[in-house]
């Protein structure tokens, strides 16, 4: 019997611990409106950077090609030319797809990169009605401005 | 006489359409109630809070394909969820909701008919109730549903006579059969002060007999996938949870008539205590569900035979020896 009682105020005392929990602020964060932030390192779409005087980092050199294990990343290289220095090496990328569908986000590409050029940046809203708009192109992933992905162009490689 | 039958038809079909949007209702409350406890906040996104998840939902599960399994016993499988329903529809027959009003010169009673055996039919009702499970979870030719069917026959059969000698102690203490007069006779004092053990013994006993949690062992989804309701999906399946619900506001409204004095309290009329007194033990039941891990089958078992119907049967004899000595 008294084994009975305390079994009782057990249930009844759980029921005063979830009585608590109703009256408290509910944790879930209401996505579409209230946004986190990501974490500083988090891997999000690419973008390919540039130095701080507007020069491409890409140097057509494929490494990120060869390194993608999802097979995401197709570069057709082209020599510079005095007249058009697109970046600081003999050669830069005349394209550069990256199809988001095959992307694990993996971040191998931003290891493997000699020129630091190709980084995980931070939007991971990246749905789209077709598959063609999940291509990005050259013009979609390089850095509108110096520093636009939110790393620094002065930045040592 | 044929005003009575206009009247009684108006009633039924008030209140059908009232305990439906109760039920609709009472799952939005349960979702988003479970989800405060959890910290959640549960559905949110259809019409101002949610309030019109439920007919999202309705329309859903209409369109929803009308799927059969190839062994299934057809004309059973089809029949059960519609004896779930209607029993538990069926008992809002006798449960009253508030006392005569007057209304355009004539006395309307709250009530659709005041049975002088008004708490047996209610019993009978809800025990058929449990046809709708046996026959559903035995004809969809499943292992999962079978065995969810049989626990919740040997759970409901247990748990019925729990609450069955709970009831007799408060119609010994009423000395009628009838919900009306039972309700008339707490004018004064409500019955959960003169039968606390019985009170305790009926809202145990509801709750199995709703197979809610921590009695939800007939749909137990860790081992039993959903239990009787396995092989039914669209409109079938909802009118197993019209049942379901229904049956969580009946034994509510129950309580509140036998125990709490139904239509009884100060200042509001006697329909608004009733949805008080209902309400506040809808929350209840759905707070117990948030904190109650589920028992198990041989201690559900075990409880109801050797505490509760013996707690019960002590009870309706305490209360036979008091009411011989005081009334007679």
């Amino acid at each position: 019997m008294p084994g009975l009682f305390k079994q009782s105020v057990a249930l009844l005392r759980g029921l005063l611990i979830t009585g608590r929990y109703l009256f408290r602020p509910p944790v879930t964060i209401l996505y579409p409106e209230v946004k986190t932030r990501v974490a500083p390192r988090f891997k999000g779409r690419h973008w390919l950077t540039r130095y701080g005087d507007g020069i491409e980092r890409c140097v057509g050199c494929e490494l990120c090609v060869i390194v993608c294990p999802a097979q995401a990343i197709y570069v057709r290289a082209a020599e510079n030319t005095p007249e058009r220095q697109v970046s600081k090496g003999e050669r830069h990328a005349d394209q550069f797809q990256i199809n988001m569908l095959r992307c694990i986000f993996c971040g191998f590409c931003e290891e493997a990169c000699p020129t630091g050029s190709i980084v995980l940046g931070q939007d991971y809203e990246l749905a789209g009605y077709s598959r063609a708009s999940l291509i990005y192109t050259k013009p979609m992933l390089t850095e509108p401005y110096p520093g636009a992905s939110g790393r620094d162009p002065g930045r040592e490689v | 006489m044929i005003s009575v039958v206009l009247v009684a038809a108006i009633k039924s079909v008030l209140v059908v359409v009232m305990v439906l949007a109760g039920f609709a209702y009472a799952t939005l409350l349960e979702r988003r109630l479970l989800a405060r406890f959890q910290l959640r906040y549960g559905p949110n996104r259809v019409g101002p809070f949610g309030l019109l998840q439920p007919i999202a939902d309705g329309i859903k599960l209409i369109f929803k394909e009308s799927f059969m399994p190839a062994t299934a016993d057809r004309l059973v499988y089809w029949l059960a969820p519609a004896i779930s329903m209607v029993a538990a529809l069926f008992v809002y027959a006798v449960i009253p909701i508030g006392p005569e009003i007057r209304f355009f010169g004539t006395t309307v009673p709250l009530y659709i008919a005041d049975v002088n055996v008004g708490i047996l039919l209610v019993l009978g009702a809800s025990s058929i109730g449990v046809y709708g499970v046996i026959l559903g979870g035995w004809s969809s030719n499943n292992k999962y549903a079978l065995l969810g069917c049989l626990r919740s026959s040997a759970q409901l059969i247990s748990y019925e006579l729990a609450i069955g000698l709970a009831v007799v102690s408060v119609v010994l203490t009423a000395g009628s059969l009838s919900l009306v007069d039972i309700v008339n006779a707490q004018q004064r004092l409500w019955f959960v002060a003169l039968q606390p053990v019985g009170f305790l013994l009926f809202f145990i006993g509801a709750l199995a007999e709703t197979n809610r949690a921590p009695f939800d062992l007939p749909e137990a989804e860790q081992e039993l996938i959903a239990g009787f309701h396995t092989e039914y999906g669209g409109f079938k399946f909802a009118m197993f949870y019209v049942g379901e619900y229904v049956g969580i506001i009946t034994m509510s409204l129950l309580v509140t008539t036998l125990f709490l004095g139904g239509w009884h309290g100060p200042l509001l009329p006697g329909p608004h205590w009733v949805a008080i007194k209902t309400f506040a033990f809808v929350c209840l039941f759905i707070w117990i569900r948030a904190t109650m891990p589920r028992v198990r089958h041989d201690q559900l078992m075990a409880f109801g035979w050797k505490v509760l119907v013996p707690l019960g049967l002590l009870n309706v004899v305490a209360t036979a020896v008091i009411v011989a000595l005081v009334g007679g």
